[in-house]
């Protein structure tokens, strides 16, 4: 099977590790060979969270500059940060709604702006697809549902190998019982972006 | 239930690396299990932690990683099955323990975990634990994957029994923090009750007996290499006239390179899993098909010297590569291709220049995002009380490990050497003797039970000259929470522990100045850190308040949150010396985000203005941001 890799980057309290658990457990259940790993170093003090979903036979659950199949981002900066990830046919999704971090929440710094953001992002990847999640999320019923947006999103590229089904499915097994509802529509929500 | 104790052989799970190894343990029958936290370690631990409330299991958060070790030993030698979790860094707390029940040996299991953390994601340091097998004769396995590591896990009781002597499990952070699917296995019923015959000529390591153990534990290395020779843990695969040997996730990365690159039929591998005692034969005889082989390992060159001085016993004159300029670093850890760019170089003479190091794109400029102290976190108030305090003073600010540590980014700044869990009083002390200047350590709860409070008898013995002061948020922030002695183990509606007072412990050791603060309040705080800096030898100050997140998590009701008035005079006073979360500027002008806003009041204190106010039971947006 063709390996898939799938990058999602987020700060710390976005929700980034269920949006790739909600893959990881799709895969399972659709019986794709899936690997992940995850960088939370601190998450829950502001900190950046990074996740890599390998679908496939690879052995290596980690991804290496230039080799992402896919970039997730809950917030544009941290998109940005990640691009190294990617080559010219990566397809990249990120949500719009900045997180500015401290030092640029409290004008210190600058906060790149979104153009800019763009720009960057196609020098490197193939294409972008961007939107505000977080309006999305809200729209769906929660705020906190940003990461099922971004996973509808994804499944919208086509490029993941897990269907679509599995990922519904996935989301009313193994998410809160109380969520359920606001997640499918999040998710539904996301899957209408266009790639 | 836990979903680890599901007792379903054959149900397929996807798990973390580390509640893989929860699991593995739990298969092997485990009775007795003890840990310190630490990063990337902990969800062992926790998961050892939740399952002992639901089960037969024993867990104990112990005080450091030495006492967990002499736990587990203890309970070993009595039979029943045990383990002990630490990270790499633990590893040096434990050692003296280590090395010495090596010696003694085990009855039951003890499998001793050590995850090491290349790259430092969440370390002081990226030491090679690996020295640790070495130095103490023990047997060492490494997984290179999730389900691995499980069965890795579950085996190394066995083979601990087999060989009577602790084993050590190494992971890295990226087995810990990897996810796979697992196959479950059946659960094993635990033992828990052990037994014991008295021998002191075995068990009580005085020299004369200690003379008789060193002999058994060379007799048991041997053996442990004759299991190593046969151990399904080294295998190798593949073809060719090449040769690559590696160990655990770089075998992965070696894997896929190798099947990228098309080398099948040019290199053959042979992963080591069972890395000490070195299955000597088995290298050898894997060298002897090869003319030239690479060594893939992160960190130290530890398999690399083992296999150079085979080769050289052995007679064999080919070439033997691995940490090297134009190859790997002891630095970081490897990433796939980084793995394959060398492998590319050294048997296909591939150039890697275009590729190594190129600028990363979309790095350059972008503001960074370190971890900050929580917003309303009870650490920035004592800081900011402790900097006021010491004003007019040339201070330097010995710190510790844990969250407060975060204390030495802008704009708080308070901390000025670490080496280590525990070293605050130490190093203060050390500086006091030869600096001129005041010297205020800084400490955390967990960590002054750690091992900082042995520093501070050390002080009062020695009348050395410092002020601690102990952080003391009422848990161990840093690694997620997890108790420490001096919790309320009832507002976690957990029953069956003691607790001890810190301010108790303090006077007890014979402390000649000590004081508690709640640092919400500066005023108070500061005339009271004041007095403990004026004071002439050893002082203590405590500042007591729980830690936000955590306060949050027990459901306390919050405080309300407060709102910047239009009495602001925007000299962002409150920025400049806090730096809390919460706060954000727009159109100018300083705001704060009453999501975030604890309601801790301490900004409302540093404003000059008076102009930080709580929020009215419901303020009229415009009034808030
Ligand atoms: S977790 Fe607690 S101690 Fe750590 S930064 Fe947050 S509030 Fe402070």
């Amino acid at each position: 099977m063709k390996v898939t890799r799938v990058m999602i980057v987020a700060v710390g309290g976005q929700g980034n590790l269920l949006a790739a658990k909600v893959l990881g457990e799709a895969a399972l259940l659709a019986g794709i060979e899936v690997r992940m790993s995850e960088i939370h170093g601190m998450a829950q003090r502001g900190g950046v969270v990074e996740s890599a979903i390998v679908f496939g036979g690879a052995r290596s659950s980690l991804i290496a500059d230039g080799e992402a199949d896919i970039l997730a981002g809950f917030e544009p900066l941290e998109t940005l940060r990640a691009v190294a990830k990617c080559n010219k046919n990566t397809v990249v999704i990120t949500s719009t709604a900045p997180l500015p971090p401290f030092a640029a929440a409290v004008g210190k710094v600058a906060y790149p702006d979104f153009s800019s953001v763009q720009k960057q992002i196609l020098n490197v990847a193939g294409s972008l697809t961007a939107f505000d999640a977080a309006e999305l999320a809200r729209e769906a019923g929660n705020v906190m549902a940003v990461n099922m947006v971004i996973l509808g999103a994804m499944a919208a590229t086509r490029r993941l190998p897990v269907s679509e089904e599995h990922i519904r499915e996935t989301i009313r097994l193994k998410t809160r019982q109380n969520f359920v509802e606001t997640n499918l529509k999040a998710f539904e929500l996301g899957l209408s972006q266009k790639s | 239930m836990h979903k680890l104790l599901t007792d379903e052989p054959g149900k397929k799970m996807l798990l973390l690396g580390n509640e893989a190894i929860a699991r593995g343990a739990i298969e092997a029958g485990v009775a007795i299990t003890a840990a310190y936290p630490g990063t990337p370690s902990s969800e062992i631990s926790l998961n050892f932690f939740q399952m002992s409330q639901e089960s037969d299991l024993y867990f104990e958060y112990s005080v450091n990683e030495k006492v967990s070790l002499e736990v587990t030993a203890a309970a070993a030698n009595t039979g029943v099955r045990a383990m002990c979790v630490m990270k790499h860094v633990g590893m040096n707390v434990a050692a003296d323990a280590l090395v010495t029940l090596a010696y003694v040996g085990v009855r039951g299991g003890l499998v001793i975990l050590v995850a090491d953390d290349p790259f430092m994601f969440s370390s002081q340091n990226e030491q090679d634990s690996r020295y640790y097998a070495k130095l103490a004769g023990l047997p060492m396995l490494e997984p290179s994957s999730v389900a691995e590591a499980k069965e890795m896990t579950r085996q190394a009781f066995d083979l601990s029994e087999q060989l009577q002597e602790p084993v050590i499990l190494r992971t890295t952070t990226r087995v810990n923090h990897s996810t796979d699917v697992v196959e479950l296995g059946p659960i094993s019923k635990a033992e828990t009750r052990g037994t014991f015959s008295r021998n002191p000529m075995r068990y009580v390591t005085i020299p004369a007996v200690s003379r008789q153990l060193h002999v058994r534990l060379l007799d048991n290395l041997d053996k442990a290499m004759a299991v190593a020779e046969q151990s399904p843990f080294n295998f190798s695969e593949g073809s060719g006239p090449g040769g690559i040997i590696c160990n655990g996730v770089s075998y992965n990365y070696v894997a896929d390179a190798v099947q990228d690159l098309n080398l099948d039929g040019q290199v053959k591998i042979l992963r080591l899993g069972f890395t000490h005692p070195l299955p000597e034969q088995l290298i050898k005889d894997f060298l002897g098909g090869c003319d030239k082989v690479l060594i893939v390992e992160e960190g130290e060159p530890v398999l690399e010297e083992g296999i150079k001085a085979l080769a050289q016993e052995a007679k064999m004159t080919m070439t033997i590569s691995g940490k090297d300029q134009a190859l790997f670093s002891r630095l970081y850890e490897f990433d796939p291709a980084l793995v394959r760019e060398k492998i590319a170089f050294y048997f296909m003479g591939a150039d890697t220049t275009a590729t190594s190091s190129p600028a990363r794109p979309g790095q350059a400029g972008l503001p960074p995002r370190p971890p900050t102290l929580c917003a309303g976190c009870s650490h920035r108030a004592a800081f900011h009380a402790v900097k006021k305090a010491a004003e007019g003073l040339d201070v330097i600010y010995p710190t510790d490990i844990g969250c407060y540590t975060l204390g030495m980014l802008p704009p708080l700044g308070m901390a000025d050497f670490l080496i280590c869990m525990g070293s605050s009083t130490g190093t203060a002390a050390g500086f006091s003797r030869t600096l001129d200047k005041k010297v205020i350590a800084f400490c955390g709860d967990s960590t002054f039970f750690h091992s900082a409070m042995a520093g501070l008898v050390n002080a009062v013995f020695n009348r050395h000259n410092f002020t601690l002061v102990i952080l003391d948020n009422g848990t161990t922030a840093m690694t997620g929470h997890q108790p420490n002695p001096g919790v309320d183990m009832e507002k976690l509606g957990l029953s069956g522990y003691g607790r001890i007072d810190i301010a108790e412990v303090v006077k007890a050791l014979g402390v000649p100045h000590m004081a508690v603060i709640e640092p919400y309040k500066l005023k108070k705080s500061i005339a009271t850190l004041k007095e403990a800096f004026a004071f002439e030898g050893v002082s203590v100050v405590i500042a007591r308040e729980l830690c936000a997140l955590y306060a949050k998590s027990l459901k306390i009701p919050a405080m309300k949150p407060f709102y910047v008035s239009d009495r602001c005079r925007n000299h962002k006073d409150c920025i400049d010396q806090l730096g809390c979360p919460a706060f954000f500027i727009k159109d100018g002008r300083v705001a704060i985000d009453p999501d975030r806003c604890t309601g801790c009041a301490v900004c409302a204190q540093v404003c000059p203005e008076n102009a930080i106010l709580p929020i009215k039971i419901k303020a009229s947006p415009g009034d808030k941001i």
